[in-house]
């Protein structure tokens, strides 16, 4: 049974914690392979549950998209091209055991597992809005933690101007990378300042629970400000770099997607307009609604483009 | 109970082709009733997160397959020898037109919002639309002489008039590559099936050149 919205009082807030965990992992002990045996054939492994606190202070008060939309709907061209497609192909992706590499200009370098890389952060819920550069939108519970505080513990150094995010290559987990028209693997990047903005988040899940496959298991980028293709998804390496690295759209299309990425309704996509958006979820016959700057995060983040030409740093 | 060939075209084949040319329509429709509650969901009609992009594709792409189809129909009668497949290629060719207009009522209506202003601007600066707007407009004269009594009306000036179905399809088919983001296999799998739709008809132009050359002055002109 997949959740479709966020209760308003979650189990966790009634019961104490450690009681509730207990009880949990009990009750996972017990009937974890047995729930998970009696999944129709070629249903997805049951997605783990997570623990986290609810930042309401970064969360938009936008209803949520529901799970179905969010997991069915999404940009994975490792998975295919359609927006159906990741979600019936995704299965392939083995999100555990999962590594991460550290590299660059950091004192703190080297390959991690990915316990170890979540181990010291507390999870939080934030909902944020997501808008697609191809001028759709939808609003999306994540759980992550700040992607600042996790680069503080490599140490980076005073060269590390910029850092990049490498999606996982591997054509057998990511059956469309056999495929010659894209050159994978897929490679996103932001400022130092952005990547240490509070509201750039390293999401873990989404609904409370792991994520799916499709929506970039086990790890992901999510800068809200930002077109969704900013938001590199299974990651597999971190890398501090000087020079401001190519980032993959840009290097297909260098007239169309640019570096920075920033959602702005006044720099129109040279093929379409940005200035409104279609909501997912709003109904057949629903209103285009208007496009924010920066997507609604303006106060939060104009700040960092300040006296820069956003028609020339799309 | 045997029927004429005539009689077979009439009551059976061009029936049966209405039909199937209605089904695009009926699964679309069936999608935004099912959406509405008006009709129980199933999995045939779920349209997924994004109804208005599937429903765009839909008819879109049905139109692309009707123009293709439409444009097949003269290669397969020269080809099979059958003259008769020629009675169905009005009812494509008026289906696409109709598709086509589908296509341009839901990115008017659903997709745009009645956005007036923003619909004007789209077809005047993105290519793209641009050249599907100029498609759908160049249909319009060939629907409507589509018939008896504007080919009759008409004469030779009919098939030099509809002879604009090919840059129409040449259009339709851009405007789909246009507009994909990347992955443009799809839309080249259109190119290939209207490049050699026409560079049929281009080949065959050059051979009945080269035959009236050899044995000029000609007495009848092959008709095509």
């Amino acid at each position: 049974m997949l959740i479709r919205r966020t209760p308003d009082i979650r189990p966790s807030e009634i019961t104490p914690e450690a009681v509730f965990l207990d009880r949990r992992r009990l009750i996972a002990g017990l009937l974890g392979a047995g729930a998970a045996a009696a999944l129709p054939a070629g249903e997805a492994p049951a997605l783990a549950a997570l623990k986290y606190t609810r930042n309401a202070k970064l969360s938009v008060t936008e209803k949520p998209n529901t799970f179905e939309e969010i997991t069915n709907y999404n940009n994975f061209y490792e998975f295919g091209t359609d927006k159906e497609d990741p979600a019936r192909n995704a299965h392939t992706l083995r999100p555990k055991p999962w590594s991460v590499e550290i590299a660059g200009e950091a004192e703190v370098r080297g390959k991690f597992n990915l316990e170890d890389i979540l181990k010291p952060h507390a999870l939080e819920e934030r909902i944020y809005r997501f808008r697609c550069v191809e001028a759709w939108s939808m609003v999306i519970p994540w759980v992550g933690f700040p992607l600042g505080d996790m680069v503080k513990r490599f140490k980076p150094t005073s060269k590390a101007k910029y850092v990049e995010f490498t999606t996982l290559l591997d054509p057998r987990q990511m059956p469309e990378q056999r495929s010659a028209n894209f050159p994978w693997p897929y490679v996103e990047a932001l400022r130092m300042d952005e990547a240490m903005h509070p509201l750039t988040l390293m999401a873990v899940g989404l609904y409370g629970r792991e994520l799916p496959n499709q929506n970039g298991a086990p790890l992901r980028l999510m800068a809200p400000w930002k077109y969704g293709f900013k938001n590199a998804k299974s990651i597999v390496r971190i890398r501090f770099v000087e020079k401001q690295p190519r980032n993959t759209w840009n290097v297909l299309a260098p007239d169309e997607y640019g570096f920075y990425a920033n959602v702005n309704p006044k720099v129109d996509h040279p093929r379409w307009s940005q200035a409104s958006e279609r909501h997912i979820g709003d109904g057949f016959f629903a209103k285009r609604r208007e496009t924010l700057m920066f997507n609604g995060y303006a106060d939060q983040v104009a700040s960092l483009y300040q006296g820069m030409d956003l028609r020339r740093y799309f | 109970m045997t029927l004429t060939v005539d009689r077979r075209y009439r009551l059976v084949y061009k029936p049966l082709l209405f039909i199937a040319c209605l089904i695009p329509l009926g699964w679309a429709l069936g999608g935004v009733l099912a959406l509405g509650g008006l009709l129980p969901s199933m999995p045939l009609f779920d349209l997924g997160a994004d109804p208005v992009r599937k429903v765009l594709g839909i008819v879109g792409k049905t139109t692309l397959n009707l123009l293709l189809i439409t444009l097949a129909v003269t290669p397969l009668r020269q080809l099979t020898g059958n003259g008769y497949l020629i009675r169905l290629r009005r009812m494509l060719g008026v289906f696409a037109f109709f598709y086509a207009c589908l296509h341009f009522m839901v990115y008017l209506g659903p997709f745009q919002g009645f956005s007036w202003d923003a619909i004007t601007k789209d077809i005047v600066k993105r290519p793209y639309i641009t050249l599907g707007f100029t498609a759908l407009l160049m249909l319009v004269p060939l629907a409507i002489t589509s018939t008896n009594g504007w080919m009759r009306r008409l004469k030779k000036r009919w098939q030099k008039l509809h002879r604009l179905i090919y840059p129409i399809a040449i259009l339709g088919v851009w405007h789909y590559w246009w507009q994909v983001k990347q992955d443009i296999r799809e839309p080249l799998i259109y190119a290939t099936i209207l490049a050699v739709l026409l560079g049929w008809r281009l080949w065959r132009w050059q051979q009945r050149r080269a035959a009236t050359l050899k044995s000029a002055p000609p007495t009848a002109r092959e008709r095509t």
